[in-house]
């Protein structure tokens, strides 16, 4: 079964063509880093202006690259939430349009959830190993910080996630206290290769509680507290010990408790997905650590790890084939957990 | 409240209690302005006003999504719900308005509004605007203001 994935829910338009929940046949991200660059974020209504303009080209050119026409396509998936309301709505428009003209089922399809997903996707490749359910996800990303419990290909429990900020949202934050570039998570990743992480002990908010949720904002105030202590701007060897030290705070806290659960839940695969999945550091130390606790480890590679539409067509198409279609009102659900 | 209060927090804890004593002196419709750095503890003092009014759900940071709407457990008096909007990533007063958000701020519901000092337009609207300055690396002075002599 085809399916024709679409994700706006935040500064990328994406679509993809993915068959059977596996295999991709195309997969485009417009990615508006550079627009966003110059401003130093996302910027809510840039984005959804932007989606407009994207959306047609970026759907066509997935069909295009999968050697495919719109009538050959058999279902459609699309993001409802959570995200910036504004640019969920874009691609959610754009599908409903296009289920309604050719007669498709539609569904509409949680974005945390369909990071998950991005696992059981094969390129080319006639085998890959797949995680087995029940699985853990950590999702983590500028908006969402997250740990799943996958029971099955449709069901999923929340295990844990950030009572304030998210982790991106702290690398970008912490980022602009320093002030470096946007997007924050890869500037302080390559800064933190040459710094030392031994330099500050931030801490470690929320480690020590028995639960699985997290907390950024603390350390985030820690920074500031700390480069507040220099007299005049902070000492460029100091950014990167900062940087480093900061980092490794932020990656701890995740492995602790992706870890915790997974003895939790007992389950012994563990997925790691969203835009800081993309973090060499935090990929290191979640790959010692499955190696020393006996877990299957998967995160799939950069391009999957952040937005796409095929993560989102792959959950799709097993909704589908559960009988989850959508009807036409189906709205955005921006903020909600669902 | 009347004119303006000073209070002094020595962790994040003492600014949600702040936060919880002052929802108790809302009225229907308030929009409430919060100025102040990163790590000053906004979004800790709305944590604590959110508990006051017993809402539904998690005060997490609405950085990303811009607005994050939490409804009243139970309806008590007018107020119905709170709208908690982030203007960290907005960068200009039209983006606001074009974005749909003033049509969240003019109902029953309170609506905070963290980084508000971005437009000065903005905080014009505000019914009352609350400073927090560092004072020490826990040490926090919040400043609240009722504005138009409004009781």
């Amino acid at each position: 079964m085809l399916i024709l994935g679409i994700e706006t829910s935040c500064d990328d338009t994406a679509a993809a063509v993915v068959e059977d929940g596996y295999r991709v046949l195309s997969s485009v991200v417009s990615s508006q880093d550079s627009v966003h660059a110059r401003y130093g974020g996302v910027v809510p209504e840039l984005a959804s202006r932007r989606h407009i303009e994207e959306i047609i080209p970026v759907v066509a050119e997935a069909l295009k690259r999968a050697g495919l026409e719109l009538k050959d396509i058999e279902g459609i998936s699309v993001t409802q939430g959570p995200g910036l309301v504004g640019s969920i709505l874009v691609g959610l428009s754009f599908a409903k349009s296009v289920s309604y003209v050719r007669g498709l089922p539609l569904t509409g399809v949680n974005h945390i959830e369909a990071h998950a997903h991005a696992a059981f996707l094969r390129e080319g490749e006639a085998f890959r190993e797949a995680p087995e359910f029940p699985f853990v996800a950590l999702i983590v990303s500028g908006g969402h910080t997250t740990l799943l419990l996958l029971e099955d290909y449709t069901r999923y429990r929340v295990l844990g996630q950030t009572i304030d900020d998210a982790a991106g949202e702290a690398f970008d934050k912490v980022a602009k206290l320093l002030g470096l570039g946007y997007p924050g998570g890869a500037v302080i990743d390559r800064l933190a290769k040459e710094g030392n992480p031994l330099y500050v002990e931030f801490t470690r908010p929320y480690m020590a509680k028995g639960n699985l949720d997290f907390s950024f904002s603390g350390i985030k105030t820690a920074v500031r507290n700390f480069v507040g202590g220099f007299k005049e701007a902070t000492p460029e060897d100091s950014i990167k010990d900062l940087a480093a030290s900061f980092q490794e705070a932020v990656v701890d806290v995740l492995v602790n408790k992706a870890l915790r659960a997974l003895r939790a839940s007992g389950a012994s695969d563990l997925v790691a997905a969203g835009g800081v999945a993309c973090n060499s550091r935090l990929r290191t130390k979640l790959q010692e650590a499955a190696q020393k606790e006996g877990v299957r480890l998967f995160i799939p590679p950069p391009y999957f790890c952040s937005d796409n539409g095929a993560m989102v067509a792959a959950l799709g198409f097993h909704r589908l084939r559960k009988g989850m279609v959508a009807s036409l009102d189906l709205n955005a659900r921006p903020t909600s957990d669902f | 409240m009347k004119g303006r209060e000073t209070h002094t927090t020595h962790s994040p804890e003492e600014t949600e209690a702040l936060g919880w004593e002052f929802s108790r002196k809302l009225l229907p419709g308030d929009i409430v302005g919060l100025v102040g750095e990163l790590g000053s503890g906004k979004t800790c003092f709305v944590r604590g006003v959110a508990k006051g009014l017993g809402v539904r759900g998690n005060v997490k940071s609405p950085s990303f999504t811009i607005i994050n709407i939490l409804e009243r457990e139970e309806r008590r008096g007018e107020i119905n719900r709170l709208h908690h909007i982030d203007l960290y990533r907005i960068r200009s007063a039209d983006d606001f308005y074009d974005a749909g958000l003033e049509e969240y701020i003019y109902g029953k519901g309170i609506s905070v509004i963290e980084w508000a000092d971005k437009f000065p337009e903005l905080l014009e609207v505000c019914t009352i605007v609350i400073r927090f300055s560092y004072m020490g690396e826990k040490v926090r002075e919040i400043v609240i203001q009722r504005r138009g002599g409004s009781a």
